[in-house]
Order: C-alpha cells, then structure tokens, then sequence
C-alpha cells in the first residue's frame, strides 16, 4: 500500500507544483470558450426549455475540461518519464501493475476533478446551475475521467515521441470531445450525425454529466452509466493487463 | 547458502541482434564481482534483466533465490540497481527524491538513512536543492543513493564512474567498499580496468553476448604470463639472438617482449654470454587491460 500511495502522492505533487499551467492555464481556455460560445449563440439557441444556452453549456464544458486534463496528466507525467528516463524509478522497486495503475489513474482523476470544479466556480458568474442530482455528476465525473485517465496511460506507454502522444490527443481526444454534444444537444444534428453520435464514448459522458445538472437528458442517463461504466472496467482491465505484461515498458 | 545472483542459460535477443546468448553465471554472496567487455558486448542488457527492466527469452535469473520474473517482489527487495545513464526527476529535491524512492520500496520513515546516505556521498548540503540545479557528478551521486535507500543486499553499479571526478570516485568507492565489508554483494561493469583489478574479486570478461573469460581477478592476472623486460646495457648493443624479441630501443634501454617468465632466466643469459653488463632491470607486472585486449583479440570459441 505504502508503494501506491508514494507513487500517487508524487503523481500528485508533480502537477501540483506546476499547477498554474496544469490546473489554471486549462480553467482559463475553457471559460474562453464559454465567454465566446455564450456571447454569439445565446439568444439563437434554447437546446432544453427553461434552460438557457449558457447555463446548458456550462457542464458540457466542465467535463470536457475534466476529461482533457485526466487524459493529459497521465499521458504526460508518462511519456516525460520515459522521454528523459526517469520512468526506471519507478520500474525498479516491487510496485504491483494494480499499484502502478491505481496511482497514475487516481492522479488523473484529481487532476480533472480540480479543473473541472475550478471551471464551474468560476462559471457560475455568468450563469446559475447547481446540479439538482449531484451524486450523477459525480458519478458521470469519476467514469468519464478514468476512461480518460486510462486511455492516458496506455498513451503514454504506447507513444515513444511527444508528437505521437501529440496526434493521440489531436486526432482522437480532441475531435470524439468536441463532437459529442459539448456545444449542441444531439437531437440538432441531421439524422446520420445523430446516429453516429451514439458511438462516441463521449457523448454518454457529456450527456449523462448534463443530467446530473439539470435532470435533462438525451438518452437515458441509466443506458448513459451503464455504458460508461463498462467502458471503463474493460479500458482498466486492458490497462492493468498492458502494464502486468510490460507492453514497451519491460522489453 | 543460496547465491546472491543466479543466471542459468540466459537468453535475450533483439529483433535480429542476439544481445546475450547462454549466460550461466553465478554470484557468491558477498563478493564484489565485475563484469567487463567492451560496448555492446550485453553487459548492460544482462543488467536490465538482472533488474527486470527487460524480460529474458530463455533461462532464469534469482536474486537471492527468488526468480526476478515471476517473484519480482522479493527479487526486486533485494536488488538495488545504479544506472549508467544520468537520469532525474526534474521535479523534487534530493531529499523528495530519496523520500519518494524509499515508499516505493514500502519504507515510511526511511529519515535515518537517508541522512546517512547523504552524509556518506557528500550531499547533505544539496539535500533541499531541485534534482535540475545540480552539476552531473551530484546527480549521480543522488542515482547512488536512489539505489541504496531500501538497503538492497546484492548492488549493481553500471559504469557508476563513467565522467566522474577524482573526488567523487574516491567518495564512491569508500561507500562501496564499506558496503561490501559489511556483506553486501557488489557486481559493478566499468570501463576503467585498473578500478575493476583494484575492487573486484573475481571478474567475467563478455564479449558478443558470452562469457570468453571467468576467474579471480589474481588468477586471471596469474594465468596472463606476458611480460615487458627493459633493460640497460653497456655496452648499448643487444645481442643479435634477443634482435626477435626487441620491441623498441631507446639509447641503450631495450624494450623485450617475454612470452612467459620462464623465458626470462635465458634471455638473461644470452646478454651475459655477450658480455654486456645489466646497468638497469625492470619487468612489468601483468594488467588486467593487457588480458582484457587479448581476449577480446581472440575469436571466441564457438
């Protein structure tokens, strides 16, 4: 235990001393968005009735800020070690593989849990949503960042290079986050777009965030956490079994 | 007694480079045993397997018994491994550094030693300095500590002293010594021979991914008979029967190659019987560099 919790307490320290580009410079950009979204589109739009197009905006950012940071800080803190070498600290000593994934996905999930509530402090000054079922938003908040947390480790094991890692965000996290229902509510989109948002992974996460807030959503949030949460017992289980195997980590 | 390090039949390859092929090798406790070859010949990548940073093809390696694989807990315990490149966490002090690698190991309060560590390897005034601030040799004195903070009871040293100074290496090899008289294992690769003749009990010469080369070091410097016999004649003339032997000749100093020292008693002879007079004599002892450069010379024995 004393080895999971060392490697999660410098887990946690590494992105806390540099907090203002990992916690605050990511609280910043996301309320951009929110400032400029909200200024050109809020009075064309209403996605559910009764709820104005900032406030419907809001948790849809504030878990896509979550799931971006839970992705990054895995991947980073990996691909630096490897990157300068480091990363044999923590292949030497008897950690576990469960060890070893426990404090870099715990990690994760803080690090986007203190983004995401940095980001809905802060947008409360412009629109009022408490979440009327919270233990939902939490629950959607924990899968959605340990998806994400996951799919940043096996990231930071599998990419050799910063750019690598680089297109795995790009290609992969940025576009399935941004095309999953941040911005609009599904039932906007012409009939394809519709369906084939029902294959992002992200969209259950957004969608059933949002409910937790305003009891609104666009599937039910019930189907939402049964797939999410499946998604995320099967990414941890390949996670585990990738480190236990020492996939590009033990040669 | 179970030994400190067993390899039977080792075995690692790399795409289609064979790094190790058929490494049997075993490691007394409480020797301090080298292991040298010239690059590329798989010191290091027995040492990742050692370490479980590679996982071998074939064979077994135990670390006091337990198998480095499947009873990586215990192995690892047991194992504390410096390595040979310069790495760091640009993140923490040296302290944090030290503090953090002791909870790897399960270590809670590890506060006593590691002050030790950092008094015996000269650090104590850096303890509270970021890892990045310091120079190389500091660095490398925090890797030295990293490996030592669970007490490991078998130490490996990867070229611990490869662009190290003077200071340092005698720092080092205090530490290490008083390590290993109090019954640790040491196992070190080096570049530098004259440290391996000076430490090493016993040595393992690699080369090409097999051993060429295992014995005490004395033997291995006994088993080497090559000699260099320079002497001083008056007159300066070398006799003609010794003209084969002459290697070079500075003024009436000669330098003789002697294949063994038992051709020394005749080569003596043959400038008394030409009646010059030794002036000077001097025979060189064997190095283990001269061994290293002639098996390395030779093919290795398939």
């Amino acid at each position: 235990m004393t080895g999971f919790l060392t490697l999660l307490y410098k887990e946690l320290l590494r992105f806390w001393k540099v907090s203002f580009q990992t916690v605050l410079a990511p609280v910043l950009t996301t309320l951009l968005y929110l400032l400029i979204f909200s200024y050109v589109l809020s009075r064309r739009v209403e996605v559910y009735p009764g709820v104005s197009y900032t406030a419907f905006l809001i948790p849809g950012l504030v878990m896509m800020s979550m799931l971006q940071n839970a992705f990054a800080n895995s991947s980073s803190s990996l691909i630096q070690s490897k990157v300068t070498g480091n990363i044999v600290f923590v292949l030497l000593p008897p950690l576990s593989a469960g060890e070893f994934f426990g404090a870099y996905l715990v990690a994760s999930i803080v690090r986007g849990f203190s983004v995401g509530l940095g980001v809905l402090l802060v947008a409360q000054f412009y629109a009022s949503t408490p979440p009327i079922h919270i233990i939902w938003a939490l629950l959607f908040g924990f899968f959605g960042c340990g998806i994400l947390g996951c799919l940043g480790i096996i990231a930071g094991i599998w990419a050799e290079k910063f750019d690598q890692l680089a297109a795995f965000q790009n290609f992969i996290v940025v576009p399935l986050s941004f095309l999953s229902g941040v911005f609009y509510s599904i039932h906007a989109l012409p009939p394809f777009w519709r369906e084939m948002s029902h294959f992002n992974p992200f969209f259950y996460m957004i969608d059933g965030f949002r409910y937790g807030f305003f009891g609104l959503s666009d599937v039910a949030p019930q189907l939402s956490l049964i797939i999410v949460a499946a998604s995320f017992a099967g990414l941890s289980a390949l996670t585990i079994g990738l480190i236990h195997r020492g996939y590009k980590l033990r040669g | 007694m179970t030994a400190a390090i067993e390899i039977t039949g080792l075995k690692k390859r790399f795409g289609s480079l064979q790094a190790l092929s058929g490494i049997d090798l075993t490691i007394e406790r409480g020797e301090f045993f080298g292991l040298l070859g010239p690059n590329g010949a798989g010191k290091s990548t027995l040492i990742n397997l050692l370490a479980g940073l590679l996982r071998p093809d074939h064979g077994f390696l135990r670390i006091l018994g337990h198998d480095v694989v499947r009873q990586y807990r215990s192995a690892r315990l047991s194992l504390g491994v410096v390595p040979q490149e310069i790495v760091y966490d640009p993140f923490f002090t040296v302290r944090e550094t030290l503090l953090i690698q002791s909870g790897y190991y399960g270590l809670r309060r590890n506060h006593h030693w590691i002050n030790t560590l950092l008094e015996r390897l000269d650090l104590t005034d850096k303890a509270d300095v970021n890892m990045r601030a310091l120079s190389g040799g500091m660095k490398r004195r925090v890797l030295v500590a990293q490996a030592l903070v669970h007490r490991p009871e078998v130490i490996v040293l990867d070229e611990p002293t490869a662009g190290v100074d003077v200071e340092l290496r005698q720092t080092l090899w205090a530490f290490i010594q008083s390590l290993n008289s109090q019954g640790h294992t040491i196992v070190l690769t080096t570049h530098y021979l004259e440290e391996a003749q000076e430490f090493c009990q016993r040595i393992a010469m690699l080369k090409q991914g097999q051993i060429v080369a295992l014995d005490t070091t004395k033997s291995l410097l006994a088993s080497f008979e090559h000699r260099e016999l320079k002497v001083t004649l008056n007159p300066f003339e070398l006799p003609d029967a010794l003209r084969p032997m002459l290697r070079q000749s500075i003024g009436a100093t000669h330098i003789l190659d002697l294949p063994s020292l038992a051709g020394l008693e005749e080569t003596l002879a043959i400038i008394r019987q030409s009646g010059a007079q030794i002036e000077d004599l001097s025979l060189s002892e064997p190095d283990l560099e001269d061994i290293f450069v002639s098996i390395m010379n030779e093919q290795v024995l398939e």
